[in-house]
């Protein structure tokens, strides 16, 4: 059973980026693929987590993804203003995952 | 040049960003969960600004993604440290394979 399951992964996997490699779209659609796939992961472990912290650490990942787009957007379309985003949008994501962390130790926000 | 071997390291940076990203589904445990996505940040998201920079060298575009990818290096470890610590203190429990709990028990010595 647990071989099994490896291997439906693997097929799904492989196919998928040759899905990826051989359909007709734009160049920029190719790279962003698999940055949408993560953030769906991310959005699957927001949703069934658990317990809070794995709600906590699938926000902080999808911040950090958040971040490779902009980056993404920057290289295809020469538009630097994208770049600036992507330092405010890492500031705030730090910001917000430490005052979740301190609302998960039990503490409250301002102490 | 220089364009190939920043597209080789946005290329890496994407891999690593989905392969984190299925850690943080398959793994069992918080914590196991937690040493998987941080792989995310330190070369999945990190690639992807460094191969920005090296891309366009020193423009003003490039010294920017220098310094998110600094700024990324100096902050994701923080954060995740503060989670994981947050989440033993207030009761998560281990996978029930887990071997080792360094943290516990300097709690039950101090």
């Amino acid at each position: 059973m647990r071989t099994l399951r490896w291997i439906i992964g693997l097929i799904l996997f492989v196919g998928l980026l040759i899905l990826n490699l051989t359909v007709e779209m734009s160049t920029l659609l190719r790279v962003l693929n698999p940055l949408i796939i993560s953030c769906f992961l991310c959005l699957w472990r927001i949703g069934i987590g658990p317990t809070p912290a794995d709600r906590v650490v699938g926000i902080d990942i999808l911040g950090i993804l958040i971040i490779g787009f902009c980056g993404i957007f920057a290289v295809f379309t020469k538009y630097d203003f994208f770049i600036d985003i992507a330092i405010a949008w890492a500031l705030q994501s730090f910001i917000s995952t430490i005052a979740l962390a301190k609302f998960l130790e039990g503490r409250a926000f301002d102490e | 040049m220089s364009e190939t071997i920043g597209l080789v390291f946005i290329i890496t940076g994407l891999a690593f960003d989905f392969l984190g990203c299925l850690g943080l589904v398959r793994l069992p445990d918080l914590y196991n969960r937690l040493q998987a996505s941080t792989k995310c940040v330190t070369f999945g998201t990190c690639g992807i600004m460094l191969g920005i920079f090296i891309m366009n060298g020193f423009t003003g575009m490039g010294i920017k993604a220098l310094l998110c990818a600094v700024f990324l290096l100096l902050t994701a470890p923080v954060s995740a440290h503060a989670i994981a610590r947050a989440a033993h203190i207030a009761g998560f429990k281990l996978w029930e394979k887990s071997v080792c709990d360094k943290y516990q028990e300097d709690k039950g010595k101090g």
